[in-house]
């Protein structure tokens, strides 16, 4: 079963390492989106630093939300995606390869460059390293969520905006206890609560969305 | 409701066409009752509130809409779970032809929720718990109707739609707890929109309303599944002789 | 062996084909044939078990390929009208890959000579992207040179091939057959297939 895991991730990591243009421009997206923020509210340090967990996770969501259709695209569109439907192993198996990879990819390099640009909101120390985990902790589970508006709008008119309008609304839980758990450290109440709650949401993602997006994914090949 | 001897027979769009058009009338009667039995005890029988004076009967249509946009998504969620479990072309259809007065539902909780908050609270809009989790239920309505739309095939639209209702039924009750969680974290207002203690006849209104936009929502979805399926069937024998033909 | 039973197939709002059936057995090529449009790709699509079919059931080895699932893929090769390679990657890289992917391990060299039998000696190290039309469908061929597995499923498989490859192709089936593989082939051209059984089914 891993087998056919990690023959998957291999193989998205090495087209994706052909292909830098698209990560690092996504990368690209999130600091320049955070960067928006001061200049639409003002530079103010106070209000900046209560902003900050929120901005920076929205950004990230919507980073990710940018990556996502190079998630199967690419694949159906050159006829790749049918034989991995094809291939010995259950669909499900191969998603999760590609949902593995895609975190790799774009959340991992967001959860890395977070707090840099939280230095520029100001946040604690205490609270940049909750910011970093969270986010390490939360990105899996947007990559999993996003895999299943990715399969259900493939090959779709309208594509990246449609699948904003379906995947958004399913983060909503991530985003709330992500920026919560940043929030409540600089509060001084503590993330634990919020981060085990994000990791239980990332577990029960990935457990439960790379089925839901083999699903769709057949639907989609039919 | 349906004829459940023989389940399969209905599941034909073939015989559900003329069965669904003889019920309309009916449905549609029931909600006219029920609503002005519900409209009567709201305006003119439930007491005045002290807190609130009348303008807290704006909750006859609130909670019954929010119950009914919540209820609907289910419905829906159902019909898609059989659509996708056992290959029946109406479930497709009556799942897309629910959508629009579910999302309807929810748009007209939020409105009479912003309308019943500004007297009481001074704004528009109050991001409690529950106007939130309602909110998001529209978007969920607005995605699939999205979705659905995009796809050409019917068929696929059907199953892609089915597979994104489950999807979104297993993430509401996340969903709403986390936003409960949220609220309360940032609990600056003790805003809270649901009455505490209500009387009998208050109660009773909102359940005589709750029945009105049911029988309304069923009128409703069987008219718009039996445009969808002379849309789809345009093709087959039974639509071509009942256009042809006398309208049923 | 391969059987299709009282196949039904709808698409869009038309219904292609019904009461549709066939048996295959190893050693005999299924030639499909009929006009654009017929469901000749909505058959071998069914046949692959992407599309489900409205009615009927398909077999292999007495067992519906439903319940089989990935020991019936395992079994399967398809070739359809797209190329199934990346472009990023090598002609080397593409064929390990696909191999890897069916749980079939082939070494380099076997790749390698492979990429030879096709014409592309010399080139296994550039990527596809550099490739012309004609160069990257024969990547995507390529594949069938070392393919152990018994059913073949080809779609327009002759297309845009000149003479001399059409030959080399149609060899390959024949050496695919003689071993005791069975293929479905659907093409627009009549070519001519030294060995094995031939059946057709007639479409529309």
């Amino acid at each position: 079963m891993f087998k056919i895991i990690t023959a998957v991730i291999g193989r998205d990591l090495k087209l994706a390492m052909r292909r830098q243009a698209d990560i690092v421009s996504a990368l690209f997206f999130f600091v320049i989106v955070v960067s928006l923020f001061p200049l639409g509210v003002g530079p103010e340090p106070d209000l900046l630093r209560k902003l900050a967990p929120g901005v920076l996770w929205v950004a990230a969501l919507l980073a990710t939300m940018l990556s996502l259709p190079r998630l199967f695209a690419d694949d159906y569109r050159d006829g790749t995606l049918e034989q991995l439907a094809l291939a010995p192993h259950p669909l499900g198996l191969v998603v999760t390869g590609k949902v593995i990879a895609h975190w790799l990819v774009s959340g991992l390099p967001l959860a890395l460059i977070a707090p840099v640009l939280g230095i520029q909101f100001d946040l604690s120390a205490d609270a940049l390293i909750v910011l970093t985990i969270a986010i390490l902790i939360g990105t899996p589970a947007l990559s999993g969520i996003g895999a299943i508006g990715a399969a259900l709008t493939l090959g779709l008119r309208g594509g990246g905006v449609l699948l904003s309008l379906l995947v958004l609304p399913l983060y909503i839980p991530v985003l709330i206890f992500g920026a919560g758990a940043v929030d409540a450290t600089v509060t001084g109440l503590g993330g634990e609560g919020h981060l085990s709650l994000l990791a239980a949401l990332t577990f029960a993602a990935l457990g439960f969305a790379p089925w839901a997006s083999a699903a769709a994914l057949k639907i989609a090949l039919e | 409701m349906k004829d459940r001897f023989n389940l399969y027979r209905f599941a034909s769009p073939a015989t559900f066409y003329p069965l669904a058009g003889a019920m309309i009338p009916y449905f549609a009667a029931v909600s006219v009752v029920f609503g002005l039995a519900g409209l009567y005890l709201g305006m003119l029988v439930a007491p005045t509130d002290f807190q609130q004076g009348e303008g807290y009967r704006i909750i006859f249509i609130h909670v019954p809409a929010s119950w009914m946009s919540m209820f609907i998504y289910l419905v829906m969620a159902f019909w898609a779970a059989i659509g996708l479990a056992f290959n029946t072309r109406l479930s497709g259809m009556m799942a897309q032809a629910l959508a629009p007065t579910g999302a309807l539902m929810a748009f007209l909780s939020l409105w009479t929720g912003a309308l019943w908050g500004k007297p009481m609270w001074g704004t528009w809009w109050v991001w409690d718990a529950r106007l939130t989790s309602e909110l998001i239920l529209l978007f969920l309505y607005i995605g699939y109707m999205a979705l659905t739309a995009a796809i050409d095939d019917a068929r696929r639209a059907d199953k892609a739609g089915g597979l994104l209702l489950l999807v979104g039924v297993v993430n509401i009750p996340i969903i709403y707890f986390s936003v409960k969680w949220w609220n309360t974290l940032h609990q600056g207002s003790s805003v809270n929109l649901t009455k505490s203690s209500m009387a009998e006849t208050m109660l009773w209104g909102m359940l005589l309303m709750a029945m009105c936009f049911w029988m309304y929502s069923i009128a409703v979805a069987f008219m718009r599944v039996r445009t969808i399926m002379l849309e789809r069937e345009r093709n087959t024998d039974w639509v071509k002789t009942l256009l042809a033909g006398d309208k049923i | 062996m391969l059987e299709a039973d009282n196949l039904e197939c709808v698409r869009g709002e038309r219904r292609l084909f019904a009461g549709l059936g066939f048996k295959l057995e190893a050693g005999e090529l299924l030639y499909l044939q009929g006009r654009n449009g017929s469901g000749k790709t909505s058959l071998l699509r069914m046949l692959i078990g992407l599309l489900p079919p409205e009615a009927g059931e398909i077999r292999w080895n007495g067992e519906p390929i439903k319940r089989l699932a990935d020991e019936f893929r395992a079994d399967l090769c398809y070739l359809g009208h797209l190329n199934a390679i990346k472009e990023e990657l090598t002609p080397l890289e593409n064929l390990l890959a696909a191999a890897r992917l069916a749980d079939e391990e082939i070494s380099e060299d076997d790749a390698i000579d492979a990429l030879e039998q096709v014409g592309l000696a010399g080139r296994e190290d550039l990527a596809c992207k550099y490739l012309s039309q004609g160069q990257k469908r024969r990547v995507t061929l390529a594949r069938l040179v070392k393919e152990i597995r018994p059913l073949w499923i080809l779609d327009e498989p002759f297309v845009a091939l000149d003479v001399a490859a059409v030959d080399w192709l149609a060899g390959i089936i024949s050496g695919h057959l003689q071993r005791g593989g069975m293929a479905v082939m659907t093409t627009h051209q009549l070519v001519n297939i030294p060995a094995g059984t031939v059946r057709e089914l007639r479409l529309g």
